[in-house]
C-alpha cells in the first residue's frame, strides 16, 4: 500500500480537482440539449443502415429472387414501390420511421413494430436477468479486488475478469450447457420454457411476454419454476460477460477514491480499511459506473444476439438471425434501427441520471 | 535528438523496442502477466504460420488413404481430438483456424489503423465542419452494437458467404468498420493537442505544407498509443470474427477453418453430450484472446507509472518523493486524455 494516488483511467476529468462554480440552474438546459443530440445519432444510423441494405438490391429480389417467376417478382417490387428512385424511397422511409412505422416483413408479412414488440420482451427479460447477474457478481468482487489490492485474491479476480472478456458468450454457453444440462442434468438445454408451461401461460388474458411475470400471474408455481430454470443459464452466460467489465470498473474506481484526501483523513483517524472501502470509497466510485453501464447496453445487446442463438431464446437477436438467413431485409432493417434507438435512448437516460447525481457533469 | 543526450546514457535500440522495454520495467505479478500473454501470443502466431506442416490433415479434408473419416468420432489415435458431425478432423481445423484468425486480425487491424489514423489526422488538424461531421458519424457508429454492424457489413460485402480471400477481406472490412471510429477518436484527440505545440507552429511559420506537417510532425507523435490499441483490438477482432462465424456470416467451412463456425456446429452436439467438437476450438479462442489481452493490459499498466509495480527495494517504505512523482504522472495522464 505504498502508492495511493490512482485515478480511474476512464474518467479522469470527473476526478480532477476542478473548482468550477456550477450555477445549479443548468440541469434543464443540459437535459434538453442532450435530448436533441439523440436525433442526429439515430438519423445517421437509419441513413447508414438504409443505404447499406440497399447496396445489395431491393428487399423483394433478395428474399424471393429465384423462388418467384420474374413477372410476379416485378409485380411485387412495383407494388411495394421499390422501383422508384432510391432517394424517394429513402425520404419515405425516414418519414415512416419518424412516425413509428417500420413497414411490413417480407417473409411472414407482419408489421415490423408488432414483431419487434413480441420478440423485444424476450430480449428485455434476458437483458434484465443478465444485468442482475452482472451487478451481483461484478460489484462485490470488484470491492474485494480493490480491498485486497495487489494481493493474491486481487490477482485471481483480475484474471477472472480478463477470462470473462476473453470467453466468447457462445463458448461460455456451450460449456454451461455441457456441465449443467448434459452432465449434471440440473437445467434445461435451451428455450425459454417447456411446451406445457407455454400452453399454461397462453390462456392468460393480455400476456406481457415477460415469462416470469406471466407465470406469476397465472399462479402456477410449477410454471414459474420451469421459467426460472430456463432462464438461469442464458442469464449467467450473458451476465458473466458484463460482470468482468463491472469488476474491473469497480476495482479501478474504488482504488481511485481510496487515494482521495477525505479517505486519507478517515484513515488517519483510525477508520479500518474494511470500513473505508465499504462506507467511504464505495459510493463516489459508483458514479462513473452508472455512466459506463449505459455504454454496456450496446455490448449487452450484441451479446444478447449470440446468447439467444446459443440457447434458442426466441428474442430479437434470435429472430434477427432468422430474418438474415431468410434475406428479409425489411425486418432486419427494422430490428437494427430499433436497437439503435434503444442504445441512444439508454445513453440519454444514463447521462441524465449521471447529471442528477453529480453536478459536475452538467458543467 | 539532442534531448536524449542530455538525459544521459542512451539505451541500445534493442532495449527501447516496445515489448522489450516493457518487459525490462516489469516486476512480479505484472511480469508474470506479460510473460504469460507473450507465450500464448507467440504460440498462436507459430501455429498460424506452421499450420500446414503441423496439422495432420487439411481443414476441409474428409477422407484419407484409409477411406472417409468417421463422423462425430470421440478422440482416438487417428483423430486425437475427434471428428465433427461433418467428418472434419477437429485437431486440424483448430490449427488451421489459427491461420485464418491471424490473417483476419492483420488485415482488419491494418486497414482500421490506416483509415482511422488518416481520418483522425485530417479531422483533428483541419477542424471545422468536416471535423464535426466525422465526429458525429464516428460517435454514432461507436455507440452501436459492434457485432450488428459487422453482420450488416458482411452481408453487404459478401452476401453472407464466400471464398477464402473473399471471406477474409469481407470479415476484415466488417471488423474494421467497428474499429475505425476508435482509432479516429484517439488520433484526433492527440492531433488537436499536438497542433498547439510550438514545434508545429514553427513548422507552419517556416512554410511547411499541411501534408508535411501532418505526416512528419504530428503523425509520429500521435501514434505512441497505437501498440496498446493494436493488442486490445486484435483480441476484439478475434471475438468479432468468431461471432460472425458463429452466426453463419463468416467464411465457408470449405474455404478456410474458422473457430466460430465450428462452435456453431458444436452447439447442437453439446445437447447430446459430444464435447470435443466445441471445447477445443472454444479453448483456442479463449487462449488466443487471453494472450493478446494480457499483453495489452500489461503494456497499458507499464506505460502508466501509477499502475506500474515497483521493485521491492525501491518501493520500500513509501519514499517521500512518491507523492510528487505520482502527481507529475497524474498531470501527464490528464494531458493525454
Amino acid at each position: 500500500m505504498t502508492t495511493l494516488t490512482e485515478a480511474p483511467l476512464n474518467d479522469a476529468d470527473g476526478l480532477l480537482p476542478s473548482k468550477k462554480k456550477s450555477s445549479g440552474g443548468g440541469l434543464g438546459t443540459y437535459i434538453l440539449v442532450r435530448f436533441f443530440l439523440i436525433i442526429p445519432t439515430i438519423f445517421i444510423l437509419v441513413t447508414l443502415v438504409f443505404f447499406l441494405m440497399r447496396v445489395i438490391g431491393d428487399p423483394i429480389t433478395a428474399a424471393q429472387g429465384g423462388r418467384l417467376p420474374p413477372e410476379a417478382l416485378a409485380q411485387r417490387i412495383h407494388e411495394a414501390g421499390y422501383d422508384r428512385p432510391i432517394l424517394v424511397q429513402y425520404l419515405e422511409y425516414v418519414g415512416q420511421v419518424a412516425t413509428g412505422n417500420f413497414g411490413t416483413t417480407i417473409t411472414d408479412r407482419r408489421p415490423v413494430v408488432e414483431m419487434i414488440i413480441t420478440f423485444g420482451t424476450a430480449t428485455l427479460e434476458l437483458a434484465i436477468n443478465a444485468l442482475i447477474v452482472a451487478l451481483l457478481v461484478g460489484i462485490p468482487l470488484g470491492l474485494i479486488s480493490a480491498y485486497k489490492r495487489d494481493k493474491a485474491p486481487d490477482a485471481v479476480l483480475r484474471f477472472f475478469a480478463i477470462l470473462c472478456y476473453a470467453t466468447p458468450v457462445f463458448f461460455a454457453g456451450l460449456l454451461m450447457k455441457l456441465a449443467f444440462s448434459v452432465w449434471l442434468g440440473w437445467l434445461p438445454v435451451a428455450g425459454r420454457a417447456s411446451t406445457r408451461t407455454e400452453l399454461a401461460m397462453g390462456s392468460l388474458a393480455a400476456p406481457t411476454g415477460i415469462y416470469w411475470l406471466d407465470a406469476l400471474r397465472s399462479g402456477n408455481m410449477a410454471a414459474f419454476g420451469d421459467v426460472a430454470a430456463h432462464s438461469v443459464l442464458p442469464a449467467l452466460t450473458l451476465g458473466l460477460l458484463t460482470a468482468g467489465v463491472f469488476l474491473r470498473l469497480v476495482r479501478t474506481n474504488v482504488i481511485g477514491t481510496l487515494g482521495k484526501d477525505y479517505v486519507e483523513a478517515g484513515r488517519s483517524r483510525g477508520v479500518s480499511n474494511y470500513r473505508l472501502v465499504t462506507k467511504h470509497a464505495y459510493k463516489p466510485a459508483l458514479i462513473p459506473i452508472i455512466t459506463v453501464m449505459g455504454l454496456q447496453i450496446a455490448l449487452l445487446l450484441g451479446g444478447a444476439v449470440l446468447t439467444e442463438s446459443t440457447f434458442e431464446w426466441k428474442g430479437l437477436g434470435y429472430q434477427l438471425v432468422q430474418y438474415l438467413n431468410a434475406r428479409d431485409f425489411v425486418a432486419v432493417q427494422g430490428i437494427v434501427v430499433m436497437l439503435a434507438v434503444i442504445v441512444a435512448v439508454t445513453n440519454f437516460i444514463v447521462d441524465v441520471v449521471a447529471a442528477l447525481i453529480d453536478p459536475r457533469v452538467r458543467y | 535528438m539532442n534531448a536524449t543526450k542530455v538525459s544521459g546514457r542512451k539505451q541500445p535500440l534493442f532495449y527501447r523496442l516496445p515489448v522489450i522495454s516493457h518487459f525490462r520495467s516489469s516486476v512480479g505479478l505484472q511480469r508474470g502477466m506479460l510473460v504469460t500473454g507473450l507465450v500464448l501470443s507467440v504460440v498462436f502466431l507459430l501455429v498460424a504460420v506452421f499450420a500446414p506442416w503441423i496439422a495432420p490433415y487439411g481443414f476441409a479434408q474428409l477422407s484419407d488413404a484409409a477411406g472417409p473419416f468417421p463422423t462425430q468420432q470421440p478422440p482416438s489415435p487417428a483423430h486425437i481430438w475427434g471428428t465433427t458431425v461433418g467428418g472434419y478432423d477437429v485437431y486440424s481445423r483448430v490449427l488451421w483456424g489459427a491461420q485464418t484468425a491471424a490473417v483476419v486480425i492483420i488485415v482488419a487491424v491494418a486497414m482500421s489503423i490506416f483509415l482511422g489514423v488518416a481520418l483522425g489526422l485530417v479531422s483533428g488538424y483541419f477542424g471545422g465542419w468536416l471535423d464535426r461531421v466525422f465526429v458525429v458519424i464516428a460517435d454514432a457508429i461507436y455507440a452501436f452494437p459492434s457485432l450488428l454492424l459487422a453482420i450488416v457489413m458482411s452481408i453487404v460485402i459478401s452476401h453472407g458467404q464466400s471464398s477464402f480471400w473473399g471471406g477474409i477481406v469481407a470479415c476484415s472490412i466488417s471488423i474494421s468498420v467497428v474499429f475505425v471510429p476508435q482509432y479516429f477518436r484517439v488520433i484526433r484527440a492527440e492531433t488537436i493537442r499536438l497542433k498547439a505545440e510550438p514545434y508545429v507552429e514553427s513548422a507552419k511559420v517556416v512554410g511547411a505544407s499541411s501534408i508535411r506537417i501532418m505526416g512528419r510532425h504530428i503523425f509520429k507523435n500521435a501514434t505512441r498509443t497505437l501498440p496498446l490499441i493494436f493488442t486490445l483490438n486484435a483480441s476484439e477482432a478475434i471475438l468479432t470474427l468468431a461471432g460472425l462465424g458463429f452466426l453463419g456470416f463468416g467464411i465457408e467451412p470449405t474455404s478456410a477453418a474458422e473457430w466460430g463456425y465450428d462452435l456453431n456446429k458444436a452447439i447442437a452436439d453439446a445437447s447430446s453430450g459430444i464435447w470435443w467438437t466445441g471445447v477445443y476450438p472454444g479453448t483456442a479462442i479463449v487462449l488466443t484472446v487471453l494472450g493478446l489481452t494480457l499483453v495489452g493490459e500489461s503494456i497499458n499498466d507499464l506505460n502508466d507509472p501509477r499502475l506500474r509495480g515497483r521493485k521491492k527495494a525501491v518501493a520500500g517504505k513509501g519514499g517521500p518523493d512518491s507523492t510528487a512523482g505520482a502527481q507529475a504522472a497524474l498531470e501527464a495522464e490528464s494531458r493525454v486524455l
